[in-house]
């Protein structure tokens, strides 16, 4: 059983209460096969942790597991074995977010 | 006893108001989804309980809501908004070629007889469709592909499709608004579109007749007569009589012809109402006056509608998809404001009185008037 940890408006949403969820996850266990499974059992995360078709990662949700910042990994490398063996929660975490970006600034209108 | 309902959309959650007809005791539900932007949410005007909503956050992107016990309860519908082949190029900002990228929906309109049936209207620019109530959406892409797509180009608030204007007359005819491309129509269904700019001028443009490139703000038609439509454009109040084929100023004596939101009174369709306001970026109303402007003679001859709305210090905008009217005997105004306060008038703008003063920044309203 792989721990979940989802940010507050993603349990909202999928009426998780508590913050963590438990999802089964079959063979190796990595980011893609833990987002698979927790897409599956939750469908109406699609498109709020990775692209519909792109499956990239949203720009301000990161992965992070076992005290590591494991968001620009290989979407398919193994993820720590305390992961698989749900000692720790794999961690789904909405980045602070602020300060000027690459792109013009783009006001409200 | 009839009752109306505001849909009020805002930078962190969407809030409902409703009231019977008399319209002086509001009841305030929300915020539902609170934290995340809601542009817009609107109801089916085939069946009034369901209501659409567009949600969406800079961190977790867009998911699509629908309601079908008027807005007590809601389910999230299908997100999957997924251009049509390959989606091209437009102009970014800086003149070069920028491939086109999905970022939020900011308009859903309701189709008027089917309530499984909804548009969405998305930045960057393009209308989508579903036709299972929101859980799947497909691309008319004859918009973007028409031949005009690869000259658009973003506005300050992004490259938006914020207006959807369905004929209650013809099925077949759609008018949409594109910042800052302009109006387009379809005669089709969706399938083939072709831009309705003609008569319009703006001015710091390189061709400032250009068939596209104009920052249309805001498009209102009245359903007793869709050949008729008012546009608030970045600068300019704008009238056409013949379905957008042409169209000529009436911006009169405004005090300023630049704002974002115009709507049209429910049972006088030459009674108008814009909110002017002071630009290029300043974005808050003249002299610090709230004023909504109202023409009883479809544009050229305004007057300050101020009873009731703050005279002086006053600093808010009024965005575009913010003003709507109920369809009660007498005709209820209402506007939202980027400081939180939503106005309401009963009497079809002579005075006004706030429902709610500090909601956040206001995005949208929208009204039902119910049985």
């Amino acid at each position: 059983m792989i721990r979940v940890w989802l940010p507050a408006h993603l349990q909202n949403l999928a009426r998780a209460a508590g913050g963590e969820v438990e999802i089964e996850v079959n063979g190796a266990v990595t980011q893609r096969s833990v987002l698979d499974a927790l897409e599956a059992r939750y469908p109406m995360l699609r498109g709020t942790i990775r692209d519909h078709v792109t499956q990239q990662r949203r720009p301000f949700v990161r992965f992070f597991a076992c005290g590591e910042d494991l968001s620009h990994e290989p979407p398919d490398a193994p993820l720590p074995e305390a992961i698989a063996s749900g000692k720790e929660p794999f961690l789904l975490v909405g980045a602070i977010a602020g300060g000027a970006g690459p792109r013009p600034a783009r006001p409200s209108a | 006893m009839s009752k109306v309902r505001v849909l009020v959309g805002t930078r962190k959650g969407a809030f409902i108001l409703t009231s019977d007809a008399k319209r002086e005791q509001w009841d305030v539900a929300g915020p539902h989804f609170g934290g995340w932007e809601i542009y817009h949410l609107k109801g089916s005007p085939a069946d009034p309980d369901r209501i659409y909503a567009s949600q969406s956050s800079g961190w977790f992107g867009q998911l699509i809501q629908r309601s079908n016990d008027a807005g007590q309860t809601w389910e999230p519908m299908g997100n999957k908004f997924v251009y049509d082949g390959i989606p091209g190029t437009h102009q970014w900002y800086d003149g070069t070629p920028h491939p086109w990228e999905f970022k939020r929906v900011w308009h859903l309109e309701p189709s008027l007889t089917d309530p499984d049936t909804v548009y969405a209207g998305a930045e960057d620019a393009a209308l989508f469709r579903s036709s299972d109530g929101g859980q799947t959406w497909l691309e008319l892409s004859g918009l973007r592909g028409h031949g005009t797509g690869p000259h658009w180009q973003p506005g300050a608030g992004g490259m938006c499709l914020h207006n959807i204007l369905l004929d209650p007359s013809d099925p077949r005819r759609i008018f949409i608004a594109i910042s800052a491309a302009g109006a387009f129509r379809t005669d089709d269904g969706g399938e083939t579109w072709r831009p309705i700019n003609r008569g319009l001028r703006s001015a710091h443009i390189p061709d400032p007749t250009a068939e596209v490139g104009h920052c249309v703000h805001h498009v209102a038609m009245h359903p007793s007569r869709p050949g008729v439509l008012f546009m608030q454009k970045h600068w300019d109040v704008m009238r056409s009589d013949d379905a957008g084929d042409s169209w000529n100023e009436v911006s009169g004596n405004l005090p300023t012809d630049f704002g974002f939101t115009l709507d049209i009174h429910a049972h006088e369709p030459e009674t108008i109402y814009v909110v002017p306001i002071k630009s290029d970026s300043e974005h808050y109303p003249p002299e610090g006056k709230l004023r909504v402007y109202r023409s009883r003679t479809g544009g050229n001859e305004w007057e300050p509608l101020t009873q009731g709305l703050p005279q002086a210090d006053c600093y808010v905008n009024v965005l575009r998809d913010a003003m709507a009217v109920d369809s009660l005997d007498s005709c209820g105004v209402y506007f939202g404001t980027t400081g939180g306060q939503v106005y309401a008038s009963s009497d079809a703008g002579d005075h006004w009185a706030p429902i709610v003063r500090d909601l956040p920044a206001v995005l949208s309203v929208e009204v039902q008037t119910l049985p």
